[in-house]
């Protein structure tokens, strides 16, 4: 870990991906990427969710072949090619196979003999602190535990190197605690077997916490727009200021202009803005985020690591919130801090009445699809038109599911503010008052 | 029989519908006319095949109780054989269709149509064509008649499987890529286990309409001739002819007791094993439980007798079949596409190449008075199927309602409802003949209840599965706020049984069209009784041998039930699926 080996155990180069149609319309998720991962490291890939992270890691291991570019595993003399294993964020077990042949099924896939599959299962799953649990079916298991089985399963077949997607997002809070520091144990203890580890976070702690180097990913295509090294010595104190200051330092890395704007398709609207992606977030969790950075402590402005903190959010989770708010112009993100607007504290301070008035006019002047869905509904006689025509829109700009998604956006946050109504039978916007 | 019980399955057979917008409605023409110009080849080679019928001669089936259980045996030993072909025919032909974006085009279409055809009117050609195989021996009719059980259970099956091989959770899949899976392992290891639960599900659908057309198919009239295999449709259909009433309660007898056995001894405890592969990350409280599965997971020794049971299982997924070194073909997008259009092309030219064998033999032997009378029929049936579909949900969704809402009444009135569903309504006609015959009634209006004998279970064992699924907490709320009378149906009763209840109609509905081509012409002794509708037009021209009315009264139910199908079911489930979802 500390002393880093100058041996490349992956060379990615030049890679680019898209996916749907190859030119325009295609969207594209990673773009000119380049990494090296050496002998003894932990690398961390860290980036919003759509940022092409894990698309990266699927790659390297040989899920995904990438539109351009080259994943290469240099060869060294005297040593066993390089092989890569893989441990999931849904744990991905069998529920049809007990923890034992879970573990074993890599080992069958490649043919080892039973009794040597068999053996060597026993000695990852006792590895990995899972005595007793042998004939246990994943469905009888703890989320902590079929995680378990997951990384048992990955290093039962010697990997060179071990890819981790968001191994510990879907665990609870101590969960994910203990397992971190139990893989961490072995891996400095180097009982495991493999040389390095890859992993996608969106946890900003976690990848200080657990890297050697963090690869900060842009979304609008996929790039590394950052690379950090973490000299930290193991084990690390997240209260340590060192540790501290690393984490504020990639906040702000991570909300700067430019890293945060919304991803865009290459479409024929480009200046309108409408093929913005668009997060499914609630006008309630909205009204919440800027009434909590409205009232004290904060006062209007608060620093997104502390806001994190105090509202028991990851960062993750945090930042399309912040950046939905920073679409309406109720909050300016800079540096790693967040400040509300005027509009804003007038927001936080007004009735629902006044709440609405002030959302809509927002909503309207800001989000482009919202301005067009409604100068649409203004032109037209009928005051009614068809979703189907905006879903279509989208779709030319954007995936399906981007587009289904940032039209629901649209649809709550225009029903909250009264801007236009949505007919869910009839699948049609319209001026009118729900009869 | 008694099926997953409660909710889980719900509206899952249903689960075709949902591939609206994925083929095209040229598709379902293309497969129409692709199967019906395939049916009216095997007509033709069956028309010039019947000579060898008039020769067969078969051990007479006699009315001795003492060979009912032989009989019973044999009956059930069909049915197996029929349930092993469609097993197969789902493994390749579903695989087949997941696999190949081609294959896909044409099998998915064509499923769906064959779902939906009354495969009861093909009996006479398939007798008669199995006959031509094997001239003068009796494995000629057993195979027609394990033929006729296939149809009736195969396409659903197969579906089912090829939902499931579509549905395969991402994160699986990769993981089997990931540690490079033979094809075959992921097979054994991964496809055929995501896709057993429901493949069960259906398995269980089919043996129970199957039932059916093991009676049927086991004495059959073609023309001048009738094939008696031993069996207990035969039993039945000889003491029919000979009014003999006491052979007949026999054999009704036996049937349930056959159907008790099978559905002990067979699928509860399939069903019992069958839920661990149930793709949940959370063990269930209300596991699915047989006598027999605990009785020999519990006891020592009958774990060792069931080893060989498992042992071919286990043989079977050990197979290191050699890879196939094939390099992964890798075509431009050009190429690709060159592909697609030849087969385009090629679905195009036995499309038009099957219309005009259709319009050949159509020419041939029919004309336009034919069609419009088998079309003004199909009418008169169609008014009893809807008729009756009502009147049965009518009756049979408040009763469903109450029981499904007291689970005491529901645990124990569910599976009767499942084994009303799965026992053979026609070996119960005759009673209903003899009380038409003595009462004089008009068989017209009298006959048109035998349709919806057998069916009507679905209607009910599905709703009573619905109501049990409402949600405690809703049912709460609706007692809190004072929910009663008409407003309880309208906002929290109808919609929460709405999907279940599409499910049980629509199986109900196909059931009735193919019972219609018996029970529309049925007899008791020399008092033949027959309704005016498309299933007696059907059934005449079987038993006079005229192959061509067979073919258009068949193909002409087929569109009424896939046009009633379209028009009714399949919007009313997308409503269901829409809407009145309870997660």
């Amino acid at each position: 870990m500390t002393a880093i080996d100058d041996r490349h155990l992956v060379d990615v180069r030049h890679v680019r991906h898209q996916y749907g149609k190859p030119g325009a319309g295609g969207q594209l998720v990673l773009d000119d990427v380049d990494l090296t991962l050496f002998d003894n490291e932990i690398v961390g890939l860290l980036g919003r969710s759509g940022s092409g992270k894990s698309t990266l890691l699927r790659s390297i291991a040989g899920l995904i072949h990438p539109t351009s570019g080259d994943v290469a595993f240099p060869k060294a003399a005297g040593q066993a090619p390089t092989t890569v294993s893989m441990v999931f964020q849904s744990f991905a077990l069998f529920p049809w196979l007990t923890v034992l042949q879970n573990v074993e099924v890599g080992l069958e896939a490649k043919r080892t003999p039973p009794e040597e599959r068999r053996r060597r299962a026993l000695a990852a799953i006792d590895l990995i602190g899972l005595d007793g649990f042998e004939n246990a079916y994943p469905k009888e298991l703890s989320g902590g535990m079929r995680q378990r089985v997951g990384l048992a399963r990955a290093l039962v077949v010697d990997p060179t190197i071990l890819l981790m997607d968001e191994p510990f997002s879907a665990l609870d809070v101590l969960t994910a605690e203990t397992l971190r520091t139990d893989l961490l144990d072995l891996w400095c203890e180097g009982r495991m077997g493999i040389k390095s580890i890859l992993m996608v976070t969106h946890n900003i702690e976690e990848a200080v916490l657990m890297c050697d180097r963090i690869l900060v990913f842009s979304s609008n295509p996929g790039r590394i727009v950052a690379e950090i090294k973490v000299d930290l010595p193991q084990p690390r104190n997240r209260q340590n200021p060192a540790f501290r200051r690393l984490v504020d330092q990639i906040y702000a890395r991570m909300t700067q202009r430019g890293a945060v704007e919304g991803r865009r398709g290459d479409g024929v609207f480009p200046g309108l803005g409408v093929g913005m992606v668009l997060p499914r977030v609630s006008t309630n969790t909205l009204a919440g985020l800027m009434e909590a950075i409205h009232a004290a402590p904060f006062n209007g402005k608060a620093h997104l690591p502390d806001l994190a903190g105090a509202l028991h959010y990851e960062a993750d989770e945090l930042f399309p919130i912040a950046e939905t708010l920073q679409l309406l112009r109720f909050a300016e993100l800079e540096g790693g801090d967040i400040r509300l607007t005027s509009e804003a504290r007038r927001y936080a301070e007004a009735d629902v009445d006044g709440r609405k008035q002030l959302f809509a006019q927002h909503l309207i002047a800001y989000v482009p699809l919202a301005g067009h869905i409604r100068r649409v509904l203004d032109d037209r006689a009928s005051h009614q038109a068809p979703a189907r025509r905006f879903r279509d829109e989208l779709e030319d700009l954007m995936t399906p599911e981007d587009a289904d998604q940032t039209l629901k956006a649209v649809t709550n946050w225009a029903r909250y503010a009264e801007a236009f109504a949505y007919g869910e039978s009839a699948d049609l916007f319209s001026l009118d008052d729900p009869e | 029989m008694v099926f997953l019980s409660g909710d889980r399955p719900g509206a899952r057979p249903l689960a075709r519908f949902l591939r609206v917008g994925v083929a095209p409605s040229w598709a379902d023409l293309a497969a129409f006319l692709l199967l019906a110009a395939t049916a009216v080849l095997i007509v033709r080679g069956a028309g010039e095949m019947s000579e060898p019928l008039s020769r067969l001669h078969t051990t007479p089936v006699t009315l001795e109780p003492r060979r009912l259980p032989e009989y019973a045996l044999l009956t059930t030993l069909r049915m197996f054989a029929a349930l092993a072909c469609s097993l197969a025919f789902t493994f390749t032909v579903a695989t087949l269709a997941a696999k190949s974006r081609k294959a896909e085009r044409v099998i998915v279409p064509a499923l769906d149509i064959l779902q939906s055809v009354p495969v009861l009117g093909f009996l006479t050609f398939t007798v008669t064509f199995f006959m031509g195989l094997f001239p003068g021996r009796q494995l000629g009719v057993e195979c027609a008649a394990v033929f006729a059980i296939f149809t009736s259970q195969a396409w659903n099956m197969a579906f089912s499987f090829y939902q499931s091989l579509r549905t395969i959770p991402s994160d699986l899949d990769e993981v089997s890529r990931q540690f490079g899976f033979s094809p075959w392992r992921r097979f054994v290891r991964l496809e055929l286990p995501f896709a057993t639960p429901g493949l069960v599900w259906n398995v269980m659908m089919s043996m129970s309409g199957g039932w059916f057309f093991v009676v049927a198919s086991e004495a059959i009239t073609v023309g001048q001739t009738t094939i008696d295999l031993p069996g207990i449709g035969s039993w039945l259909s000889l003491a029919i002819a000979r009014q003999d009433l006491r052979a007949v309660a026999m054999g009704v007898g036996a049937m349930a007791v056959v159907i008790l056995l099978y559905d002990q001894l067979v699928f509860r405890p399939i069903v019992a094993w069958a839920d661990k592969f149930r793709f949940e990350q959370t063990a269930s409280t209300d596991r699915p439980r047989s006598w027999l599965y605990d009785l020999v997971r519990r006891t020592r020794w009958m774990r060792l007798a069931a080893v060989p049971l498992s042992w071919p299982a286990r043989a079977l997924a050990a197979i290191d079949w050699p890879r196939p070194q094939l390099a992964p073909l890798r075509v431009s997008a050009a190429t690709a596409r060159a592909f697609d259009g030849l087969w385009l092309g090629l679905v195009g030219v036995g499309t038009a190449w099957a219309a005009w064998t259709l319009v050949a033999f159509v020419a041939r032997t029919l004309d336009w008075g034919d069609a419009a009378e088998a079309f003004g029929l199909g009418l008169a049936t169609l008014i009893r199927v809807v008729v009756l579909i009502a009147l049965a949900s009518l009756v049979w969704v408040p009763i469903g309602v109450w029981i499904g809402l007291r689970p005491k009444w529901a645990e124990r009135l569910q599976p009767v409802a499942q084994f009303l569903a799965a026992f053979p309504a026609n070996v119960l006609f005759p009673f209903a003949v003899m009380a038409i015959v003595t009462l004089k009634l008009d068989p017209n209006i009298w006959l048109s209840p035998l349709m919806v004998l057998g069916t009507q279970w679905y209607i009910l064992f599905n709703v009573i599965a619905g109501a049990s699924a409402i949600p405690s907490d809703l049912k709460e709320a609706a007692g809190v706020f004072g929910v009663r009378g008409w407003q309880w149906w309208r906002q929290v009763g109808l919609p929460g049984i709405f999907p279940y209840y599409v499910t049980g109609a629509l199986t109900a509905s196909g059931g009735s069209w193919n019972a219609s081509i018996v029970a529309e012409a049925v007899s008791w002794g020399d008092e033949h009784l027959e309704a005016a509708g498309l299933g007696a037009f059907i059934a005449k021209a079987t038993a006079a041998g005229d192959y061509g009315r067979v073919a258009l009264g068949v193909a002409v139910m087929s569109i009424f039930v896939i046009a009633f199908n379209r028009a009714l079911w399949r919007p009313m489930y997308r409503f269901a699926e829409r809407r009145l979802r309870l997660d």
